[in-house]
């Protein structure tokens, strides 16, 4: 369409910046922006190894007295756990794989200058930004930061005498979280506008490659479920601070009543996992677009039923939201709506299914090269099958009965939510470095990265499924008091143990970056001879990514090895005489 | 490389099969009388789950392998898809998932869907910070009046509770923090919180339950097995959370009423 | 709703074709006419995102006071379930604002075609600036639809003193909590768009290029619409959803 090369000539009508204000702190270019996000997860991530690691030790040893933090406390050992989920959650799954790489790559990938709206991008940066800053402050006021899980069921989260830290720390909690909202839903706004009015001509729906595609429906999730969440917080910001009762009924909490009546809990529930449940594919989907883009590239081989992973991903996208009760079979709820949302449930499981078989199509007859940036894409596609095996024990209300609320719900989720996702940011880190940086990223520290984080957390996680079988319950800062728990210690003691390592190795993961940032072997503008826009442009790309030139597309994103090609790949760019019997 | 890969992943595959295959760490012995179908369940599950693991896995590794870039490969095959396999695998996926589901259903609804049988042993179950509390109604099988201006948790049992002394039904209630049940019939259990959402949850029973204040929340199981069981909080309910658990003693017809009635006495 | 996202410029492209000058006029006009319809489009695109975002949470707490009414708890004393919804009785000043707003609407409207048509002529007459006795005019209406708006949100804080008066504050029972939720809520977006009109009278009395003013108005405009939309949503589900 024309107007895409006049929109094109307008948002870049403003000259690249020159001062360091401009260019590094408040940038309006989506690449800076991109960065910005990284590295606000690559914080966060760290942040919330320390304390799954501090938990860790306290799981096995919880009279043991650690080095400036003493002996930890129950209440300490549980805000550890809620801070840890909750800036894992949102300020690295939700950060880095959409605000991060969505916005340095959906523009290039699609043929435009920028975002739709560069300022607001900017702003959606600060304000999440902000929300970090707010949430750690929660670990300093009186109290300290909240212990009721990410979660942040009512009452207990909506009771300041409920427990420490359920003062200040739980305002602060919820302040971040609806700041995160606001610049989630910011986001979401770009990313839907860039991909529906700034596509270069000949970039028709069908020819983006899937990581724009992921990208695209992970910002509409999070369009229509941020608000639900923001929603959800007010709500309970008035029941903490104002007197109100939405969610919490009549109550006696050690002998005093609060001055509650008539809410309900479950009211919070239904809101908050109406968002969460979206929120756990909004954590997923960039990694698996970005799955397919790279067994695709690295095959050299098109994905197997591109049609179908689309299908698949807006399928996922829709039936992620009648699902959300399936966090709540023992909650309460009439058990027929259980069963209503269990066989919803269940569907949701085919296309992740469909997904995953896709990616073994397209690994079949390929010539595959194993990059680092491959290894990951194939631990992605391993751990992600493992951790959607547990989901349909969890779907099925019956076995929820003794799975919910152990260890094997914790094996299930970070399986295939946390560290599946977080093998999609290395995965793309590893794939990216060189556009972004103009250096190769070490290929030997690169592999001993992926065995360390491959092996590791299979051992980490995997023996959670044993310990929830046999019904040891999460959110324990001890299991001392139960017996039955108790003798389960030696599997718990293995699993921080494996913890240990695997986190050790991420520091691997930290040096290499930084360093090959300054050091890495210089990098060609397409060391992976990949067919997608952003190896078409100079390294790193130039302020309009494009050096002035407007890119038309001809060919979809996956030609590789075409017959009678002249290589082995086939630019989206290229002339259409290059593609041999087969229309994209 | 795509070697290593392949027996990192079949080796990871079989060792994590290893130990769900020999039951190294298992469900409890199940001790009621649901616990047989949930568990059968769980095993159909299980089963058809642990081939599809298993085979995903050693595909994934296999076909890193075979297909590995190396001098003389054919170059990769050209094709965008087989609409033929799509269809199939989704359809079959389909069929397992929500097969599974469906035939989950009737169990789920023998447990839940109905009502407790009218000679079920009624306990009510009270959770609050960091205590579980059992009232039996007494010979008058009535539950008496509580009021929450009278909760008193220092003083435990009726203090607790909030017991109304002035309510005639009150008076014969029994108030333990142990819970008695006759084996063999089924019990009733009125679960509710004081304070936070707590969680009923005994492993060998299969049963679990959230505990919401705000609701009294019925439900019932049929113990078969006398012994000692855990009940273990399963819902974070604050700092104590970790502690807050009890016994479910499960006992003989003829213990049951001897224990009871020695409580009612008491009470007298 | 294709027209929404088409041009309302086009409509007002004189019927006999464009004046008859040197070619590359022409060629500029025929570009720029496509580039305000090209920002025109992007704008409103990014709008009818950012209202679904808001309306989730409009429909979030709709829904939290549909089950908010219907829900039993038991009470604790008689332990049998009672339901504690008492509808408040809503101030009459509320329908008195809501006739500012609406009015403020149409205010509104005429400041955002007045703009739109110039935007037109400008293009074919080739000055950049529009009339200044335009500008004026226009200036005008906008400043009207501000004062509107920010009585409307007086008329607001006054019903909510008479409601305290009468001793209804936020906690007092359920139904005033989500009376001055849903009355606070819409009052902060309104407010936003307050801010939003100020910036477009700013962007018009800067001399801004025909297309930014047009745009910034358009958005505003639809904007304000929309919350007159979702204010008579909000009157009508606390006054017949009770």
């Amino acid at each position: 369409m024309a107007t895409g090369e006049f929109a094109f000539h307008e948002t870049h009508a403003h000259a690249a910046p020159r001062s360091f204000i401009r260019k590094w702190v408040f940038s309006l270019d989506h690449k800076v922006i991109g960065l910005q996000y990284y590295f606000l997860a690559l914080t966060a991530v760290f942040v919330g190894m320390l304390l799954s690691l501090l938990m860790r030790i306290h799981l096995i040893w919880p009279n043991v007295s650690l080095p400036l933090l003493g002996e930890l406390k129950p209440e300490t050992y549980l805000s550890l756990l809620t801070m840890h989920g909750t800036i894992m959650v949102f300020f690295v799954l939700t950060t880095a794989p959409q605000g991060g790489f969505g916005n340095y790559f959906l523009p290039i990938q699609i043929g435009a200058a920028d975002m739709a709206f560069p300022v607001l991008n900017m702003l959606s940066f600060w304000v999440t930004f902000l929300a970090f800053l707010v949430l750690l402050a929660a670990f300093f006021v009186t109290g300290g930061a909240p212990l009721h899980g990410w979660t942040g069921y009512a009452p207990l989260s909506a009771l300041p005498s409920a427990g420490p830290g359920q003062g200040a720390g739980a305002d602060l909690w919820i302040i971040s979280i609806a700041l995160f909202c606001l610049g989630a839903l910011m986001s979401a706004l770009n990313f839907i506008t860039t991909t529906l009015d700034m596509r270069a001509k000949g970039m028709s729906l069908m020819r983006l490659p899937l990581t724009c595609w992921a990208w695209f429906i992970t910002a509409i999730l999070g369009l229509l479920a941020f608000g639900v969440l923001f929603a959800a917080g007010i709500l309970l910001l008035l029941d903490r601070d104002v007197g109100t009762s939405f969610f919490v009924p009549l109550v006696i909490v050690n002998g005093q009543i609060a001055g509650h009546r008539g809410g309900s809990p479950l009211l919070w529930q239904h809101l908050f996992w109406f968002f969460g449940h979206p929120e756990v594919y909004i954590a997923i989907l960039p990694a698996m677009g970005l799955c397919s883009q790279l067994v695709s590239v690295f095959s050299r081989k098109p994905i197997f039923g591109y049609r179908a992973m689309v299908y698949a991903m807006l399928s996922i996208g829709v039936l992620g939201f009648m699902v959300w009760g399936h966090h709540m079979f023992m909650s309460g709820i009439s058990p027929y709506s259980a069963f209503a949302f269990s066989v919803m449930t269940m569907a949701i499981g085919v296309p992740s299914a469909i997904k995953t078989f896709n990616w073994l199509g397209t690994l079949w007859g390929g010539r595959i090269r194993f990059t680092p940036p491959m290894l990951f894409a194939i631990g992605f596609v391993s751990l992600f099958v493992t951790g959607g095996i547990s989901g349909p024990f969890l779907a099925q209300p019956v076995l929820d009965i003794p799975l919910h609320e152990t260890y094997f719900v914790i094996a299930h989720f970070h399986l295939i939510m946390g560290v599946a996702s977080i093998f999609g940011i290395f995965a793309a880190t590893y794939y990216w470095f060189p556009k972004m940086f103009g250096r190769m990223m070490n290929d030997r520290l690169a592999k001993l990265h992926f065995w360390i984080s491959f092996v590791g957390t299979y051992a980490v996680f995997m023996p959670m499924h044993y310990y929830g079988m046999a019904a040891g319950l999460r959110r324990y800062s001890q299991s001392t008091d139960v017996a039955y728990m108790h003798s389960l210690l030696p599997l718990q003691k293995f699993i921080t143990f494996a913890a240990f390592v695997t986190i050790a190795g991420q520091f691997i993961f930290l040096f290499n970056l930084f360093w090959s940032m300054k050091a890495g072997k210089k990098a060609t503008d397409n060391p992976w001879e990949a067919t997608t826009l952003e190896w078409t442009t100079a390294t790193p790309p130039p302020h309009d990514n494009f050096g002035g030139h407007t890119p038309v597309v001809h060919n979809g994103p996956y030609e590789y090895s075409v017959p009678g090609a002249p290589r082995d790949y086939v630019m989206q760019t290229d002339p259409r005489t290059m593609e041999v019997g087969h229309k994209a | 490389m795509g070697l290593i890969l392949l027996l990192v992943i079949w080796l990871i595959t079989f060792a994590s099969a290893y130990f769900f295959i020999a039951k190294t760490w298992w469900l409890p012995t199940g001790a009621s009388a649901a616990a047989a179908g949930i568990d059968h369940h769980f095993a159909v599950t299980f089963v058809l789950m642990g081939i599809v693991f298993v085979a995903a896995q050693l595909i994934l590794g296999f076909l890193a392998w075979k297909y590995r870039e190396q001098k003389n490969s054919r170059p990769a095959r050209y094709m965008h898809g087989n609409n033929t396999m799509e269809v199939t695998w989704t359809i079959l996926t389909f069929i397992l998932f929500v097969g599974l589901n469906w035939a989950s259903e009737p169990i789920w609804g023998s447990e839940r869907f109905r009502a407790a049988d009218s000679r079920a042993v009624q306990v009510e179950v009270t959770g609050m910070q960091f205590q579980w509390y059992f009232r039996y109604p007494g010979p008058d099988g009535k539950f008496g009046a509580t009021k929450p201006e009278l909760v008193d948790p220092s003083a435990g049992g009726e203090g607790a509770l909030g017991l109304d002394p002035n309510d005639t039904a009150s008076k014969d209630d029994v108030v333990t923090g142990t819970m008695f049940v006759p084996v063999n019939r089924e019990v009733e259990v009125i679960l509710k919180a004081h304070d936070v959402i707590h969680s009923f949850f005994v492993p060998a029973m299969r049963f679990k339950q959230d505990a919401v204040p705000g609701l009294a929340i019925r439900l019932h199981f049929t113990p078969i097995t006398t012994g000692d069981y855990e009940i273990a909080c399963a819902e974070l309910c604050g700092l104590g959370h970790y502690r807050m658990h009890g016994i479910l003693k499960v006992v003989s017809e003829e213990e049951f009423g001897t224990w009871l009635a020695a409580r009612e006495a008491e009470k007298q | 709703m294709k027209n929404f996202f088409s041009t309302a410029v086009s409509d007002a492209t004189p019927i006999g074709g464009a004046p008859s000058v040197a070619a590359g006029q022409i060629r500029q006009s025929r570009e720029s006419s496509t580039l305000l319809e090209a920002r025109l489009r992007r704008a409103r695109l990014g709008l009818v995102v950012g209202l679904v975002g808001i309306v989730m949470i409009f429909v979030s707490f709709t829904s939290a006071y549909v089950v908010r009414q219907g829900l039993p708890t038991v009470d604790p004393r008689t332990d049998t379930l009672l339901r504690d919804w008492f509808a408040l009785p809503l101030p009459r000043l509320l329908f008195v604002n809501t006739l500012v707003l609406l009015v403020s609407s149409g205010t509104m409207e005429l400041a955002r075609r007045q703009i739109a048509r110039q935007a037109a002529v400008t293009r074919t007459s080739f000055s950049n600036l529009g009339a200044a006795s335009d500008r004026s005019w226009n200036a005008s209406w906008l400043a009207l639809t501000v004062v509107l708006g920010l009585s409307f949100l007086a008329g607001q804080w006054t019903a909510w003193r008479e409601l305290t008066a009468r001793g209804f504050y936020v906690s007092t029972n359920p139904s005033s909590s989500f009376f001055y939720l849903l009355t606070g809520a819409h009052g902060v977006h309104l407010l936003g768009g307050v801010l939003a009109l100020l910036v477009a009278m700013v962007a018009l009395l800067l001399r801004r290029p025909i297309e930014s003013r047009a745009v910034i108005l358009d958005i505003a405009g639809w904007y304000w619409h929309f919350m007159a939309v979702l204010w008579i949503y909000i009157l009508c589900l606390l006054k017949f959803a009770r």
